[in-house]
């Protein structure tokens, strides 16, 4: 057996009393809060500074905390929120089409198929409405109409119009946003930011979150880092697949080793493999560039009816084309979710339909669309996105259909936390995309810069001050401790092991089959035997990583290859417990797809009488225990996510 | 594809450093220029000597943490593209291909190509906002602001902060950069209130970091990977002169 089951332990998401609706409004009118004079007496630690990070470290800021951000990148308007496209959700009804709160939250909840928190998931709506707000205010230059007031777009899973949106680069303005009040904050001498700086471990004394250690990378020292609460904002960790949409850097080593000193992590292998990205070229290859899924609000999905097809693409008449997603799911069409359209995707992939050189992609056509409503409004919506597909391939799309492939993207798991954003080590708070909140098994798209945003700018400065009202009277917080102590101890001898292997192989070399591994056994389609296998795999190569790496042995300075060890390590054991995940939950639901289970048109076959919770993996030993949360449905009936 | 490389090399900030030959082959047309990068250092590792150190994050082409300096242009050959959206097929054939970090006084060298941008930061710090604490936001359709305007900040918007524009300038000067920010918000309605201060506080402080000043020479603008316009400098400078 690879895991055990912990049946005595239920975890507490500390839902507050009340309907659906007065839930959240209830938690404030009872929350403690500390009055303006004392808050600059309680230090917080926010790692990270994405869109989660900076909107928290900014708006604690403003409330009067004092504040101390880390993130790896050497400035932190560069966290990897900076790369969203297509836009962020948010209910404001602009459209008059039949948009409301609960219809945002139904959305949400059926779209993550009902394996979210309602509660979780109707505040997420329900705050969603101030983001824009907040956002404008900050000068986010989102899309106009011409008679000035803001317009919307479709994104997937979705009926109305609710997606505001920044060209194709949202993320990186609603980013600058948050990233400008917080340089304010710094400017003002309420926020510290250490840039360049990566954490290595948390620092727990009698189970409580005191503290962080980090590695300044740029010249190899160690420090530790006191606090009152600390805030892990590190986003996503699909980079484990090596080949994905996240940046380089992006990695699961801060929330793993909070793992590792007791933190929960939750539905691990529940991954978002996005279907509109480039495809594979070559072995060389670094990353997989996303191509934003607004692009489905225009574009035409096919393969070629025949297989092997050679023709080119503007050579195959309209009767030789499949529109398999038209087909299969005519009321969403090319807007169906994203785990269906890459699983059809890969479905016709695999059945010998698809494109392009290395017969791995479908096509994405804008000929109807640029025939209807002309090439320059194809272009004002999408531009920078034809030019960035031009860049990259060489293909002009307005006049020949881009070449796409699903690719790893979105880690809906993460950090247990409970409604209040609090993992269950207390003092340490999970947000953003680090945590496994709000989007079941298969997160909507624009609804997770949402999620960033309402977490940082909206839960957590209501939430973690009733943590530090708790604790009393400030006291400054102390590094020297035993448990600091120790804590940085083992961080160095950790980084003396990784670079004294002295092996014959590169990291990369190790992280490349790793996420070969995961594509091919905890991707799109899992089973039992692939899983089992997978996890065999893992522990082979971990066991190779240990003795065979080879690292410049250098650790003053900057030594890129180190910190790509450690975060490869972690991958290593992430990796493992993303298939024991899998393999504990014997139903197909969201992106979480078992062969085993499936309907006679293989569509994915839901268990909710015996999987309906949220799995929340406690270390131990060698054997990782499982215990689950219940997910309750008081107020929504979970039904077959149909997108018929 | 067979490359030769010229690179700097350079242990440390204290360090002299100095330009080091190289040799990549059978590279593939379609690999870019980082992952061309990437193999090399692959096989320096291999055989236990340093790797050369460079930035990038996103590699695609909007984190702004590129930034080579490739046979004399700042994220190299092809305009209003930065590092990490450079192929290899825009090189000929055997071409000898020189590679240095961005270079500026404001910007020393940490290692090899990576450099010090945090004077970036510290020019947005000083006023590069509008200052809206959270909570206090109307409603968003209160201000109606036309299209057009909308788009012109925006271009001023898409500012990467990859500091292309002080490397190509022969003054090293960020004018380019701050322009960019004082214009994007300078359009808005919600940004006009501070800006009388916002303009005095950026300007002063990109002259106290040791940035040069603009002789408007233009080639910041043709390297800018966001093609960002210097009519924000003339806007700039016209509004900080009022
Ligand atoms: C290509 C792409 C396009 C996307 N498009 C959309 C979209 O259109 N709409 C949408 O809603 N969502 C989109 N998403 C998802 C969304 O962008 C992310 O989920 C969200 O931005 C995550 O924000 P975050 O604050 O949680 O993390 P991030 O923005 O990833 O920030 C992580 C931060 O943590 C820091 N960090 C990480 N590890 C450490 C460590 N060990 N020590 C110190 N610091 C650390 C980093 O430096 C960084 O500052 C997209 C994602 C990708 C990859
Ligand atoms: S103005 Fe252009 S060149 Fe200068 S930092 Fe911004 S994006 Fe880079
Ligand atoms: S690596 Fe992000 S812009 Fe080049």
């Amino acid at each position: 057996m690879y895991y055990t089951t912990d049946t005595a332990t239920t975890p507490n998401a500390k839902i507050p009393e009340g309907d659906l609706k007065d839930k959240w409004s209830n938690f404030k009118d009872k929350t403690r809060l500390i009055s303006p004079n004392n808050r600059h007496q309680y230090k917080i630690l926010v790692v990270g500074t994405g869109l989660s990070g900076a909107s928290a470290a900014a708006s604690l800021a403003e409330l009067g905390y004092n504040v101390s951000t880390f993130c790896f990148q050497d400035s932190p308007r560069r966290a990897h929120s900076v790369a969203a496209q297509g836009g962020v959700n948010a209910m404001k009804n602009y459209k008059n089409d039949g948009d409301s709160v609960y219809r945002m939250f139904y959305d949400t909840l059926k779209g993550g198929d009902f394996r979210a928190r309602e509660a979780n998931v109707y505040r997420l709506a329900e705050c969603s409405s101030h983001l824009i707000d907040q956002a404008v205010a900050q000068g986010v230059p989102f899309a106009r109409e011409y008679s000035g007031y803001l317009a919307n777009r479709s994104f997937g899973g979705v009926q109305v119009s609710r997606t505001f949106y920044a060209r194709g680069q949202t993320g990186q303005q609603l980013l600058l946003g948050a990233y400008q009040a917080m340089m304010r904050q710094v400017h003002l001498g309420r926020i510290k930011s250490f840039t360049r700086h990566e954490m290595l471990d948390l620092v727990t004394e009698n189970g409580v979150a005191k503290g962080i250690i980090v590695r300044n990378m740029d010249n190899g020292e160690i420090s530790r880092h006191a606090a009152h609460a600390v805030v892990l904002a590190t986003g996503g960790f699909g980079k484990i697949y090596y080949l994905s949409t996240l940046a380089m850097g992006c990695n699961g080593s801060a929330i793993w080793r909070a793992h590792k000193k007791g933190a929960w992590t939750s539905c691990p292998s529940w991954t978002q493999i996005h279907p509109t990205c480039l495809p594979q070229a070559g072995n060389y290859q670094s990353k997989l560039t996303l191509m934003s899924e607004s692009l489905r609000n225009d574009g035409r999905i096919w393969v070629p009816q025949t297989k092997n097809e050679n023709r080119k693409a503007i050579e195959i008449p309209e009767e030789d084309r499949d529109y398999y997603l038209e087909r299969k799911y005519p009321s969403y069409g090319n807007l169906a979710p994203r785990d269906i359209a890459s699983r059809a995707a890969k479905e016709r992939i695999d059945a010998g339909h698809g494109v392009g050189p290395l017969k791995n992609a479908v096509y994405l056509d804008f000929k109807d669309a640029i025939a209807t409503q002309g090439k320059d409004i194809i272009s004002k919506k999408y531009g920078n996105l034809f030019n960035m597909y031009e860049k990259i391939t060489g293909i002009n799309a307005y006049q020949q259909p881009m070449m796409i492939s699903p690719a790893a993207h979105f880690s809906m798991g993460g950090l247990w936390v409970d409604y209040e954003l609090s993992t269950n080590i207390p003092g340490l708070y999970a947000i953003g995309e680090a945590n496994f909140s709000d989007h079941g098994a298969n997160r909507l798209g624009a609804n997770s810069l949402l999620q960033a945003c309402i977490d940082g700018y909206y839960i957590l400065p209501q939430t973690l001050p009733q943590y530090l009202a708790q604790q009393g009277k400030a006291t400054p917080p102390e590094s020297s401790s035993e448990a600091f102590m120790n804590a940085e101890n083992q961080v160095r001898s950790q980084l003396e092991e990784l670079s004294g292997i002295n092996g014959s192989k590169t990291v990369d070399h190790f992280h490349r089959e790793l996420g070969k591994i995961l594509y091919d056994k905890c991707g799109l389609s899992r089973s039992a035997k692939g899983l089992t296998e997978a996890i065999e795999s893992i522990r082979v190569l971990r066991k190779s990583f240990f003795q065979e790496l080879k690292i410049p042995q250098v650790l003053q300075g900057i030594n890129e290859e180190l910190e790509k060890a450690g975060r490869v390590a972690d991958y290593l054991e992430i990796g493992e417990l993303m298939c024991i995940d899998a393999l504990s939950r014997e139903e197909s639901c969201g992106a979480h797809f078992r062969e085993e289970h499936q309907t006679p048109d293989g569509e994915a076959k839901r268990n909710d009488s015996d999987f309906s919770y949220i799995s929340c993996w406690k270390k131990n030993e060698d054997t990782p225990v499982l215990i689950k949360e219940p997910l309750q449905f008081e107020f929504t009936k979970p039904t077959e996510r149909s997108y018929k | 594809m067979d490359f030769k490389l010229k690179i700097w090399r350079q242990d440390n900030p204290q360090s002299k450093g100095k330009m080091v030959d190289y040799e990549v082959k059978k590279i593939s047309p379609d690999t870019s220029f980082l992952e061309m990068l990437d193999q090399l250092n692959e096989t320096l590792i291999l055989r236990g000597e340093n790797p050369i150190s460079f930035d990038y994050d996103c590699r695609e082409g909007i984190c702004g943490q590129c930034c080579l300096f490739i046979n004399g242009r700042a994220h190299g050959p092809i305009e209003h593209t930065s590092t990490c959206q450079l192929h290899m097929r825009s090189f000929r054939e055997g071409e000898t291909i020189h590679v240095e970090p961005f270079r500026a006084g404001p910007f020393p060298v940490k290692k090899d190509l990576k450099i010090d941008r945090q004077a970036l930061d510290k020019i947005i710090a000083s006023g590069g906002y509008i200052s809206v604490n959270n909570g206090q936001a109307p409603e968003a359709n209160q201000t109606l602001i036309d299209s057009d305007t909308i788009e012109q900040a925006f271009d001023a918007a898409s500012c990467i902060g990859c500091g292309a524009c002080v490397a190509s300038c022969k003054n090293g000067s960020a004018a380019l950069f701050t322009a960019a920010k004082i214009s994007h918000l300078f359009q808005l309605p919600q940004g006009k209130i501070e800006h009388k201060k916002r303009i005095k506080n950026m300007v002063e402080t990109m002259d106290q970091l040791g940035f040069g000043a603009c002789s408007n020479t233009g080639a910041c603008e043709v390297e800018c990977p966001q093609g960002i316009s210097i009519s924000h400098i003339a806007l700039m400078n016209r509004e900080f002169w009022k």
